[in-house]
């Protein structure tokens, strides 16, 4: 698989500050990528940079194999997270002039609105002022907007903030569907739990650095710590104990279980899982075996304070 | 359509469609009758008339004044010389009279000078203690011409007043009053562009901050250059204000004409009353009507209107450059008080240098070096057109004006770059330098 966007030792200084420390990133053609980071890392200086708003200090971007230029600025769509529209321009008028400044003609322009507003279900406001709409109701204005062209790089931050859980999921179908339809979709988000359910690939960014990148199963087994949570029904808790603390570490777990069982969480460091199984087979009821997956959660919290 | 085209139509758009600019549009020129009509009307009120009393001992004066009463229907001059001055105090402070002058008896005239009084309650305008002086003294000065047995006809006749015609080198006359009217074009056109840039560069600032604070900044950014972004807006911006003028121009025209036949129809039935007298009026008043209207069309007006056009879109966007930079620098209109005092000043010193020091000396140093410093050329040079200025001064100044609006949008742009993506704080001085260099 090639990548659309290949970003290469990127600097970005404001005076001496770096905001960018040589950062390089690679992102495949038709993954949804996920940006993370803490507040401050740099992300916004990266989107901002690859969308040509600022220029990076050294460093180079590659889009679809050519060098970043002006012409580029058609085929990305950008949802900034600071979200904003003229309020006193009609919703029609503003996405005509949004759509005509990303080199759509007025024409070609109506026929992606019309057929938007339908899919969102908002034909009703072409004539209505932002200002008369509500903000989830801007939001999706502006979603329109950053798709209305057709990019082939999507790059969403913090796409789901300001909807209800309805349109969240509505948006979230749509970001699924251009990704079926083929576009390349960066995610900005610091909502770990809707990285996990759609990206394919992840990056982190922390402190002007890249820190990680790379599939998101390659980076969990990266992250694993072979550690499982078993729940056991035992009568000799004592015996059992003795016997996994010969071989493995050891620590009480909490999960939820309709058994009044042992509760543990088990290393197994460079054994078997069965090789464990088998210990606990011999002494008791086996209620609960799963290894213990790092969540996104996890590997962002572990390698930013880590 | 070009990117640019675009934003200038937007802007342009944005711009009409707001409601304070039909309101401005249409109400001002409304306003502007309306407030000349009522002065119109203030100043053809007739004053009320003010009864002054003299109290005149030497009995030389008062008839002096009482003849002035046919003259001037201000004040009504009444010698009340018989009366008592402590009756005629009391009546001053009753308000029977608006004053009293008291011209006391003297052993001579010399002592007179100093010991006349007005009395009143109010204190009397200077051109009426100035009025009286002269009336007094002209009075002493004949009795004393006469007194030193000088014949005081033989006097009046040697009394000369000099009328110099100016004529310039090339060969025509011209009139003194040319330079009122001279000063009076180059001071509206002057003015008009210094009233141009304020209105018109704050509309740009305010629609970059407005832009800013609504956050759309960063998508249209993603779609365009800021340098794009700005051109479009100063250009939109001022497409709209010359819609505005012109609009104010044809309301104006209409006005001037719909006045002329209104009072050319009043003027009908006068002409016919005494036709003689109002030929002899016209053929006087024709000569000199035909010689401004002549000298009128002897002015460089091609250079004033040539001149006009390349210093307004010179100064206006040298100006809104500044403004649209002052704009992205800061987060609301209030931050942006600091900053456009320097912008101000300049602007505010041409007109000044215009009125006062263009119309004393249009070719002195002062005039010459401020018609070719960029920031106040525009309104200057102006002001300077008329009383004709060599064509490579007009070069210099011309020149000057668009290198330093090339360095100032290139320096406005790259502040306008920064500015537009910083929230939240307000800048100093030290960090819109720090910006240029980023």
């Amino acid at each position: 698989m090639s990548n659309l966007l290949e970003v290469h030792k990127v600097v970005k200084k404001y005076g001496d500050y770096v905001a960018l420390n040589e950062v390089s990133l690679n992102v495949p053609k038709g993954s949804i990528y996920g940006l993370l980071g803490p507040n401050g890392a740099g992300k916004t200086s990266l989107i901002r940079i690859i969308n040509q708003i600022t220029l990076p200090d050294s460093g180079e971007i590659i889009l679809d194999g050519e060098k970043l230029q002006q012409k580029h600025v058609q085929t990305i769509g950008y949802l900034p997270e600071e979200r904003g529209l003229y309020t006193s321009m009609k919703v029609g008028e503003q996405c005509l002039y949004l759509a005509q400044m990303k080199g759509l003609s007025k024409a070609e322009a109506k026929v992606q609105l019309e057929y938007w507003f339908d899919r969102l279900g908002i034909q009703g406001w072409w004539n209505k002022k932002i200002q008369e709409l509500s903000k989830g109701m801007a939001q999706k204005i502006q979603f329109v907007v950053c798709v209305l062209h057709k990019p082939k790089l999507l790059i969403f931050d913090e796409p789901f903030s300001g909807f209800d859980p309805v349109n969240a999921n509505v948006i979230k179908d749509e970001i699924l569907a251009l990704k079926e339809q083929g576009a390349t979709i960066i995610f900005s988000t610091h909502r770990m739990e809707s990285v996990e359910e759609l990206c394919d690939h992840i990056a982190l960014i922390h402190k002007s650095n890249k820190l990680i990148e790379g599939k998101l199963s390659d980076v969990k087994r990266q992250f694993r710590t072979n550690s499982f949570e078993v729940g056991i029904l035992t009568s000799n808790v004592e015996g059992l104990m003795y016997d996994i603390t010969q071989k493995f570490t050891v620590a009480p777990a909490n999960f939820k279980s309709l058994n009044d069982d042992l509760k543990l969480d088990i290393q197994i460091g460079n054994s078997t899982p069965n090789e464990l199984l088998n210990i606990l087979t011999q002494r008791g009821q086996v209620t609960h075996f799963v290894e213990k997956i790092p969540s996104v959660n996890d590997i962002f919290i572990q390698t930013v304070t880590g | 359509m070009s990117i640019i085209s675009l934003i200038i139509k937007r802007e342009f758009i944005a711009k009409v469609r707001n409601k304070s600019f039909v309101v401005m549009t249409f109400l001002s020129p409304l306003l502007f009758v309306a407030i000349a009509g009522f002065i119109g009307y203030l100043s053809s009120m007739k004053a009320e008339t003010k009864k002054i009393a003299i109290r005149d001992e030497t009995g030389l004066f008062a008839n002096d004044f009482v003849k002035q009463n046919k003259k001037d229907a201000a004040f009504k001059y009444l010698n009340l010389s018989e009366i008592d001055t402590q009756a005629l105090k009391d009546s001053i402070t009753n308000e029977s009279f608006e004053g009293l002058i008291i011209i006391p008896k003297t052993n001579n005239l010399k002592d007179l000078e100093s010991k006349i009084e007005f009395i009143s309650n109010n204190s009397p305008s200077i051109s009426f203690i100035e009025k009286t002086q002269y009336l007094i003294a002209q009075k002493i000065t004949k009795i004393n011409l006469e007194a030193a047995k000088l014949d005081t006809l033989a006097i009046e006749k040697a009394q000369s007043s000099v009328n110099i015609h100016l004529v310039k080198a090339s060969g025509e006359e011209s009139l003194k009053g040319l330079n009122e009217i001279k000063i009076g074009i180059g001071g509206a056109f002057g003015y008009l562009i210094m009233m141009f840039i304020i209105i018109y560069g704050n509309m740009v600032m305010r629609s970059v901050i407005e832009e800013k604070t609504n956050r759309i900044i960063e998508i249209i950014i993603s779609s365009v250059k800021p340098f794009q972004l700005m051109i479009g807006k100063i250009v939109g911006t001022s497409l709209a204000g010359l819609l505005q003028f012109t609009i104010w121009a044809i309301i104006g025209l209409g006005l001037m004409f719909a006045a002329s036949t209104f009072f050319g129809v009043n003027v009908g039935p006068t002409a016919r009353i005494s036709p003689e007298l109002m030929q002899s009026a016209q053929h006087e008043m024709s000569g000199t009507a035909q010689m401004y209207i002549s000298e009128l069309w002897n002015l460089p007006i091609a250079s004033i209107l040539f001149g006009f056009v390349v210093y307004f879109i010179g100064g206006y966007f040298l100006y809104s450059s500044f403004y649209a930079a002052i704009g992205a620098a800061v987060d609301n209109q209030t931050d942006s008080q600091q900053f456009l005092l320097p912008i101000i000043m300049p602007l505010i010193l041409s007109v000044y240098i215009g009125f006062f020091t263009v119309v004393n000396d249009p070719h002195g140093t002062i005039a010459v070096v401020f018609s070719m410093i960029p920031l106040t050329s525009p309104i200057v040079m102006l002001m300077r057109l008329p009383f004709g200025v060599p064509w490579w001064q007009i070069a210099i100044s011309v020149s000057l004006l668009f290198a330093t609006f090339f360095l100032v949008v290139w320096f406005a742009a790259k502040i306008y770059r920064i500015g537009i993506l910083m929230y939240g704080k307000k800048p100093t001085w030290k960090e819109l330098y720090r910006w240029l260099k980023y």
